[in-house]
């Protein structure tokens, strides 16, 4: 009796902020699947009036090519996933656990690099791929996606916990740097690598202004280019344009979802120590 | 004696290793952003445009005029203020609600608090694109929820993207449901590192729950708060998605952020050396701001 009043407050308090906070995503969803015409009328209605239709998604994948975007977005955050993940596991082991002269000088260096905005380097970068012909390309996008620091330090800060004993134990044994890399640190960083590898996919598969700027072709255009382009002729179509949010958003929501634990770490360790 | 040759040996052949560890890594970081970064000074100090992306030999050094032409463009004060108008509205709206709900979340009293964490978090991994074509309808002046939800408490219709202030108001309201998790999830850990012992102590001076909050609490996250803080304010000056999706930075450049100015300025007239200067005061004005909140918090707990 004393302190249900409180208790009560305070979760009806939580419950109401997190229905607004998820409202926008729920709408999104019931509109995408309602009549055409029924979002954008009155009286304004929560959920879809009749049978919840199919027409829309039918229409995108049909009509207006969705299908590839989708692909574009899947081939693209996995490349750039792949890449990154390997690049940047072996290069915070290296800060992390080799011994060589100006390690520490070189790490700082590239952590001091982490205070500069993208927006500084989109321009010339642009104006690179172009010499090298990387524009409109896939590769192109990926490129400008793998050259981070910010996985080489996440990396680096798991793998100072690896015992040094057992590398040095391996290496009296004889194995090569390489040979303990695979068969001894990869498995340990496994934690850290699925966590990069989340927070990789998820920044990759949102990125907009990077594939905006980079692809001309619309058949290359990735989920956000495309709804953004979408947007711009079928603006009246308000259900057609939840769909498209929809399947954009939907994937990296599920994936955040499944593996959040991981998601979550990487932002405290990242954020924790920078 | 002999066992330091071969001590050295291994080290020589670790260093080695070393480096065709970083080798990947550093080639891409080199290549795709150092050579940029220089090349972006350099772009600054030309006059780059069109002409120049169909022969380099058209550009021709300017030195400051970029910049100068920056400073006397009123399009680009207008700019400056509008993004200044996000960061000041942006980052204390979303401090308060990260920090509220991660009061409200880390309560001993709240039930399900990993749900709370997981829905508040969701909307920061969600599409930026996806989300403002959605909040573009929920803030349509007849048929948006916004206005509905408004409507029924009893507040007249208002035109979120028409009108230039209620513009900035839809997209700073955006970008703060946006981040707000973000920062909750960082002040729930700091909550959870205040020392139990404190809280102790002072229940048996007879201190209230609200007496807690305000002497312990809010100052051991202080140093939390400016870290969340000066995140948010980061993302929030480099605001590019969100205009460019709902306003298109209209009505009349009334919402345009610095990075569209630049995006604009770079890509629709290809005016590259004008753009690389927005840049450098983009990154020039996020180098101030941030000293500055660090500053101020030195400064602060030196009292």
């Amino acid at each position: 009796m004393r302190r249900t009043a409180p208790v009560l407050a305070l979760n009806a308090a939580l419950a109401f902020l997190a229905l607004l906070t998820v409202a926008p995503i729920l709408w999104m969803v019931s509109a995408s699947l309602m009549a055409s015409g029924e979002a954008a009328s009155l009286p304004l209605r929560l959920l879809p009036a009749a049978a919840p239709s199919l027409e829309h998604y039918r229409v995108l994948f049909a009509r207006l090519d969705f299908a590839r975007a989708l692909g574009n977005s899947l081939f693209l955050a996995v490349a750039i996933t792949g890449v990154s993940l390997l690049a940047n596991s072996m290069a915070g082991y290296a800060f992390a656990k080799l011994r060589f002269r100006g390690r520490d000088r070189l790490f700082a260096l590239l952590v001091a690099t982490l205070i500069v905005p993208p927006q500084v380097t989109v321009l010339p970068l642009f104006l690179e791929l172009r010499v090298l012909g990387l524009v409109n390309t896939f590769t192109g996008v990926i490129v400008a996606g793998i050259a981070t620091v910010f996985g080489i330090f996440l990396v680096r800060q798991f793998a100072l916990g690896i015992p040094d004993d057992l590398l040095d134990a391996a290496r009296i044994d004889g194995a090569s740097e390489l040979r303990i890399y695979w068969t001894i640190v990869l498995p340990l960083l496994r934690p850290i690598l699925l966590t990069l590898g989340v927070f990789t996919f998820l920044a990759a598969w949102n990125d907009f202004m990077w594939p905006l700027i980079v692809l001309t072709d619309e058949s290359k255009y990735t989920l956000p280019v495309a709804v953004a382009n979408l947007s711009g002729e079928h603006v009246q179509d308000t259900e057609l344009m939840m769909a498209a949010a929809v399947v954009t958003v939907a994937p990296a929501l599920l994936l955040f979802l499944a593996l959040q634990r991981y998601y979550v770490r990487g932002i405290l360790m990242g954020g924790v120590k920078g | 004696m002999t066992a330091v040759p071969a001590a050295a040996r291994r080290e020589r052949s670790e260093a080695r290793a070393a480096w065709g560890f970083l080798a990947p890594a550093l080639a891409a970081i080199g290549l795709f952003f150092a050579i940029p970064l220089a090349g972006a000074l350099l772009l600054s100090l030309t006059d780059f445009d069109i002409y120049a992306v169909a022969d380099l030999g058209n550009a021709r050094f300017v030195g400051l005029r970029n910049y100068l032409r920056l400073v006397a463009d009123p399009l680009f004060w207008t700019v400056l203020r509008n993004t200044l108008v996000f960061v000041v509205l942006g980052v204390p709206l979303t401090l308060i609600a990260a920090l509220g709900g991660a009061l409200m979340v880390h309560s001993s009293l709240a039930r399900l608090p990993g749900l709370y964490r997981t829905v508040f978090f969701a909307p920061v991994v969600t599409t930026l694109v996806a989300v403002a074509v959605v909040w573009r309808y929920l803030y349509h002046p007849r048929f948006g929820l916004i206005n509905h939800g408004l409507g029924l408490v009893g507040i007249g219709p208002i035109d979120w993207l028409g009108e230039p202030g209620w513009a900035m108001v839809a997209i700073t309201l955006l970008a703060v449901w946006r981040t707000f998790g973000y920062g909750l999830v960082i002040f729930v850990v700091g909550l959870e590192t205040v020392p139990e012992s404190l809280y102790e102590a002072a229940s048996l001076d007879g201190a209230g729950r609200w007496q807690k909050l305000r002497d312990i609490t809010l100052p051991q996250l202080k140093p939390t708060a400016l870290f969340v803080a000066v995140l948010v304010t980061v993302q929030v000056f480099q605001i590019f998605a969100e205009p460019y999706v709902m306003t298109r930075g209209g009505p009349l450049h009334a919402t345009t952020s610095i990075t569209l100015l630049m995006y604009e300025q770079g890509f629709r007239w290809w005016n590259m050396g004008q753009a690389a200067a927005i840049a450098f005061v983009l990154f020039a004005l996020i180098l101030v701001t941030t000293g500055l909140q660090v500053a101020l918090r030195r400064w602060g707990s030196g009292r």
